[in-house]
C-alpha cells in the first residue's frame, strides 16, 4: 500500500475538483486530485453541445473545450499530482489528517494522508426508480446522461422513436441530440406546469425542432416486454394523473431527465451531515461539512445549472481551504443562514459577518418581477428587484461587513432569505 | 441427437437443486432453460427469505420440505459460497387477536420442528428491533431464519451442477415431446431435439404447459403476482431483522425484509391473474406496499427506493406443493405449484425428488470424482484492504472499479461472463453491477464495453436479457448520409 502525504485531496477531477485544485495549488499547496476516469474532465467531456463559459469566460465553448481550459491550467501547475483511474473506497477522519483509500489497475491501494480534502463529485441522475413510473421493465429505459454518454462518447444510438420524461437540461439537450441522428423525439413530458431546464433550452432544444412538450403530464405507465414499446401518459389534474384523458405514445426509447441528486458516496464515508433539501453536505461559511476539515463545492454540495457557477464556487472553497490549512480565519464569527419565503435553499448554511458572503439559492415559484430579501433577526438588511424568477435558475448574491453590520455577538443573527 | 439419462426442465432454483443433487450419481443430465440464462424465471424476483418453517401446518408436504431445506443451508454455504445470513424472523402482533394467530404459528413452529423458535412480549420483541412500531403488542422470534440473494444461489448451484457433468440447455423452450420405447424425444422452439429417460417438470409457471406436453396430468398453474421495493442500502430507520405481519389465510402479508447485501426490501403484494409474462407495476400497489409496511417499521419511507419490480409465484390450487410421479406419462416427475417457501424448501425438494425416482426405479450410483465445491469468487467490497492491494498486483483488474455504487471490480464482471453470465441483467444478478442507487447510470456503458471485448458480440448483439431485450440499436458510424432536420427559422 502506498502512502501519498499531501496538503489536500481532491475527490474528483470535473469542473469543481479542477479548479479547486488549481486554486489551492497556486496559493502554494501540494494536491492530489482522485478521479476515477482515465480523463480528467468529469461530465464536461460528453457535452459536447456549446453554451459553457458565457459567465465566466465571456465566450461560448463546448463542454469539452471548458474542461481543456482547466486541464491545462492544472498540467501546469508542478504541485498537482493526478491520480486518473483512480476510485476512492474508503476514508477515514483521525482529527488534523485525514485518510483517503483509493485504488487503481496501476497502483493498488493507495493511502492519502490529507490536511484537507475537498468533495467535488459531482451528482448522479435521477432514476425510474426515484419518481416510481409504474409499468414493465423492458429494455430501452435509460436516464438522459448515460444516453448522452452513449451517443457522444461511445457513438451508440439507443433507439430510433424517443420519449423524454422530464424536462431537466440534459433531457432537453438530449432531445436535439437525438433529433440530430435521426431520431423521432415524440414528445417531452414534464409534471410540473412549468419546464425545469433553462429558458434557452426550451426554445433552442424544443421550438427549434418542433418537439412537442407536455406540461402538467405524467408518464403513467411503461409499455413493452423486451424492448420498451410505448408509453401511456396522462394530464396532471388536481394533483392526480387524469386516466380517463391518457394517451400512448409508441415509441422505443425512454429517456429520464428528471433531476440530479450529489453524489454522497464519498461524504458517507466520514458521516457528513446532509440537507435533505440538497442533497448535500451542510456547510458552514467556509463550504466546510459538518467533519473539520472536509469541504464541498459543485454539484456534490448542490446541483447548479451552470458550470460557470461551479467554477466560481470551486476556486471560493479551495480558498478557504488554503485559509484552513495556514490557520487563519480559525476565530471567525459564523451565524445561521435560512431560507425564507419560496426560498428551497441557501448556500452556505452559515454566513460570516466580517466579510463579504456569496450565497446561492433555488426559488420554489415562478414569477416576474420579485424582491430578494434579507434579513437579520427579522430587520431587512438587503433587497434587490428582479425581473424574473423560476425554479431551474439558481440565483446568487454577495453581501458583505456593511448589510451585516449589526450582526453582534449578543443576537441570534439568523440571516433568512426569502424572495417575493 | 444427444441421449441423457435425465432432463430437468426448468433452470429455477428448484431445476437447479434438483440437477446438482443428481451430478453426485453417474447419470447424464440435462439443464434446460427457456430463458438466456438460469435464474431467470420466478427465481430472479424472489424475495430471498430463508423460512424457519411456521407458516404451514404440519401435515403439508411444504412445511416438511421447507423446515428440511432450512438446516441444509449452513452446508450449502459453505460449498456454494453464495451470500447467506441467518438474520432472523419476527411476526409483529398488533392487537390481542392477532397474538392469538401468534401462539398458533408458535405452536405450529414447534411441532415442524422450528429449532430456537419463541413467543416475544412487547418488551421483548421491541429490544430485538427497537424500530417496529411501538403499537406492537408482542410477537414471534424465529432465529433460524435467514436472507439469501436467491439468485446468486442458483448461480452457484448451477456452476457446481455443471462443474460435475451437469449439461446447461438455455433457450431450450420446450415445445413438443413424444416417447418412444422408454425414451423421450424432447423438441425445443428453435427445433434442437434432445433425448431422456426420465423427466422432471420443474418448468415454474409452464409446469402445466409443460406436463401436458408429455401428455401427464392435467392442472393449471395460476401466476400470483408479487411487486415489491428494494431501497438504499445507507438509509436509516429499517430492520436489521426479516419482519412479518400477522399472516391472513391467503397470504404472508407484506413485510420488511433487510436483504444479505445490505439494502432493504419491502413488499410483495399478492395479486391473482392470468397472464404469466405480466410484471409489469402498478401505482396502486405501491399504496398498499407502504401502508402496509409503515404499519410494521413507520421509518419506512419512499424518499429511499432505488427500484421496483414484480414477479409471479406458481400457484397451484390447495397451494401445497405437487412433486409426484405421474400416473399417465412413465419417467415423468412433477416438481409443480413451488411457490414460497420454495426457495428455503429447494434443498430437500431436491432430495425428495432424488429419493423419489430412485423407487421409480432410476438407478443411482454414487460418483467418487463427485466435488460439491466450487471456487470463492472474491469481491472486492468485502474484502480487507491489506487483501485489495494483494490481490490488484496479480490482477489488476480488480483495480478498475465498474461499479460505484456496489464496489464491484472489472475482475468480477469477467468473471461472471466467463462463468456464461452474458446479458445486463446476467451480469447484474451475479455481480450486482447496477443494482445499487444510480441503477445502472454510471456503469451500463462499462459492462457493455468489457461484455463486448470478452465475447466479441458487437454493442447491438448485447441483450438486457435476452430476445429483443437490445440496449443499443446502431453505430453512428453506419447511420445512413441524409439531410438532418436543422433549425426551423
Amino acid at each position: 500500500m502506498k502512502e501519498i502525504k499531501i496538503d489536500v485531496v481532491v475527490v474528483g477531477g470535473g469542473s469543481a475538483g479542477l479548479a479547486a485544485a488549481a486554486e489551492a495549488a497556486r496559493r502554494g499547496h501540494s494536491v492530489a486530485i482522485i478521479e476515477r476516469e482515465v480523463q480528467l474532465g468529469g461530465i464536461l467531456n460528453q457535452c459536447i453541445h456549446n453554451g459553457f463559459g458565457l459567465h465566466y469566460f465571456k465566450e461560448e465553448l463546448t463542454g469539452p473545450e471548458y474542461a481543456e481550459r482547466f486541464v491545462d491550467i492544472v498540467g501546469g501547475l508542478p504541485a498537482i499530482r493526478v491520480h486518473s483511474d483512480s476510485a476512492v473506497i474508503a476514508g477515514e477522519d483521525s482529527g488534523d489528517r485525514k485518510r483517503i483509500y483509493a485504488i487503481s489497475p496501476k497502483e493498488g491501494v493507495m493511502r492519502f494522508n490529507a490536511r484537507a480534502v475537498v468533495l467535488a463529485m459531482g451528482c448522479r441522475e435521477r432514476n425510474r426508480g426515484n419518481i416510481g413510473i409504474p409499468g414493465t421493465r423492458p429494455s430501452g429505459i435509460f436516464t438522459a446522461g448515460l444516453a448522452q454518454r452513449l451517443v457522444n462518447i461511445d457513438g451508440y444510438v439507443p433507439g430510433r422513436n424517443v420519449v423524454i420524461v422530464g424536462s431537466g437540461d440534459i433531457g432537453l439537450i438530449m432531445a436535439r441530440r437525438m433529433s440530430w441522428v435521426g431520431a423521432t423525439v415524440h414528445a417531452v413530458v414534464e409534471i410540473q406546469p412549468y419546464p425545469s431546464g433553462l429558458t434557452r433550452n426550451i426554445a433552442q432544444c424544443l421550438n427549434d425542432f418542433r418537439i412537442p412538450l407536455y406540461l402538467s403530464h405524467v408518464v403513467a405507465a411503461i409499455h413493452g416486454k423486451d424492448r420498451v414499446e410505448g408509453v401511456t401518459i396522462a394530464p396532471i389534474i388536481d394533483q392526480h394523473p387524469a386516466m380517463e384523458q391518457a394517451k400512448r405514445i409508441d415509441c422505443d426509447t425512454l429517456l429520464l431527465s428528471v433531476g440530479l441528486v450529489p453524489d454522497n458516496e464519498v461524504a458517507n464515508k466520514f458521516k457528513v451531515e446532509i440537507n435533505p433539501e440538497t442533497n448535500g453536505a451542510y456547510v458552514d461559511a467556509r463550504l466546510m461539512t459538518s467533519c473539520r476539515g472536509l469541504f464541498a463545492c459543485g454539484n456534490v454540495l448542490h446541483v447548479h445549472d451552470l458550470v460557470d457557477f461551479v467554477t466560481e464556487e470551486a476556486t471560493r472553497c479551495a480558498g478557504f481551504v488554503c485559509d484552513y490549512i495556514e490557520g487563519e480565519g480559525k476565530e471567525e464569527r459564523q451565524y445561521k443562514v435560512m431560507p425564507g419565503k419560496n426560498v428551497k435553499y441557501v448556500l452556505p448554511n452559515m454566513y460570516a459577518p466580517e466579510r463579504e458572503n456569496r450565497f446561492y439559492l433555488r426559488p420554489m415559484i415562478v414569477k416576474n418581477d420579485v424582491h430578494l430579501t434579507v434579513t437579520l433577526d427579522g430587520e431587512q438588511v438587503y433587497s434587490r428587484r428582479l425581473p424574473h424568477v423560476q425554479p431551474s435558475e439558481m440565483m446568487s448574491f454577495t453581501i458583505g461587513p456593511k448589510q451585516l453590520v449589526k450582526a453582534d455577538h449578543d443576537r441570534a443573527n439568523v440571516l433568512e432569505v426569502g424572495v417575493e | 441427437m444427444q441421449h441423457y439419462d435425465v432432463a430437468v426442465i426448468g433452470a429455477g432454483v428448484t431445476g437447479a437443486a434438483i440437477a446438482r443433487r443428481l451430478s453426485a450419481y453417474r447419470l447424464s443430465v440435462a439443464l434446460l432453460e427457456r430463458e438466456c440464462d438460469v435464474s431467470f424465471g420466478v427465481s430472479k424476483a424472489n424475495s430471498g427469505i430463508i423460512h424457519a418453517g411456521f407458516h404451514h401446518g404440519p401435515q403439508t408436504l411444504k412445511a416438511r420440505l421447507e423446515v428440511r431445506g432450512n438446516v441444509m443451508y449452513d452446508a450449502l454455504q459453505r460449498e456454494l459460497h453464495f451470500p447467506f445470513k441467518r438474520c432472523g424472523i419476527l411476526v409483529a402482533a398488533f392487537s390481542i387477536e392477532e397474538m392469538k394467530t401468534v401462539e398458533r404459528l408458535y405452536e405450529q413452529g414447534v411441532a415442524n420442528g422450528v429449532i430456537g423458535i419463541e413467543m416475544c412480549s412487547r418488551a421483548r420483541i421491541l429490544a430485538l428491533e427497537p424500530k417496529l412500531n411501538p403499537d406492537v403488542v408482542g410477537g414471534l422470534h424465529a432465529p433460524s431464519g435467514g436472507i439469501i440473494e436467491p439468485y446468486r444461489f442458483v448461480f452457484s448451484l448451477v456452476e457446481s451442477a455443471k462443474k460435475n457433468g451437469v449439461e446447461l440447455l438455455t433457450e431450450f423452450d420446450v415445445v413438443e415431446a413424444h416417447r418412444d420405447g422408454a425414451v423421450y424425444t424432447i423438441r425445443s422452439s428453435s427445433g434442437s431435439e434432445i433425448a431422456a429417460d426420465w423427466v422432471v417438470n420443474a418448468a415454474g409457471l409452464y409446469a402445466d404447459k409443460v406436463s401436458r406436453i408429455f401428455g401427464a396430468e392435467d392442472y393449471e398453474i395460476t401466476p400470483r403476482k408479487g411487486e415489491e421495493f428494494l431501497m438504499e442500502r445507507d438509509a436509516k430507520g429499517y430492520t436489521s431483522r426479516v419482519v412479518f405481519p400477522v399472516p391472513t389465510p391467503n397470504s404472508k402479508g407484506m413485510l420488511v425484509i433487510p436483504t444479505v447485501e445490505g439494502t432493504t426490501m419491502v413488499g410483495p403484494t399478492a395479486v391473482e391473474g392470468d397472464d404469466k409474462e405480466d410484471k409489469a407495476t402498478t401505482a396502486e400497489n405501491f399504496e398498499r406496499v407502504f401502508y402496509s409496511a409503515r404499519r410494521l417499521v413507520p421509518t419506512v419511507s419512499e424518499r429511499d427506493i432505488i427500484t421496483s419490480f414484480a414477479g409471479l409465484r406458481p400457484t397451484l390450487p390447495g397451494d401445497d406443493f405437487y412433486i409426484e410421479l405421474s400416473k399417465i406419462a412413465p419417467s415423468f416427475v412433477h416438481v409443480a405449484g413451488i411457490q414460497s417457501p420454495g426457495l428455503t424448501a429447494s434443498p430437500a425438494v431436491a432430495e425428495y425428488v432424488k429419493d423419489l425416482l430412485k423407487r421409480a426405479g432410476l438407478v443411482l450410483i454414487e460418483k467418487p470424482e463427485y466435488d460439491p465445491n466450487i471456487p470463492e469468487l472474491k469481491r472486492l467490497r468485502s474484502l480487507p484492504m491489506e487483501e485489495v492491494d494483494e490481490l490488484i498486483t496479480q490482477d489488476p483488474a480488480y483495480g478498475e472499479i465498474v461499479c460505484r455504487c456496489e464496489t464491484v471490480s472489472e475482475a468480477e464482471i469477467k468473471a461472471a461472463i466467463k462463468q456464461g453470465h452474458t446479458t445486463l441483467d446476467g451480469i447484474k444478478f451475479y455481480t450486482r453491477a447496477g443494482m445499487g442507487r444510480c441503477q445502472g447510470g454510471f456503469c451500463t456503458y462499462k459492462v457493455l464495453k468489457i461484455l463486448s471485448r470478452e465475447t466479441g458480440m458487437s454493442w447491438e448483439e448485447i441483450t438486457r436479457r435476452g430476445g429483443g431485450s437490445y440496449i443499443t440499436k446502431e453505430h453512428i458510424g453506419d447511420l445512413p448520409v441524409k439531410s438532418l432536420p436543422g433549425r426551423v427559422e
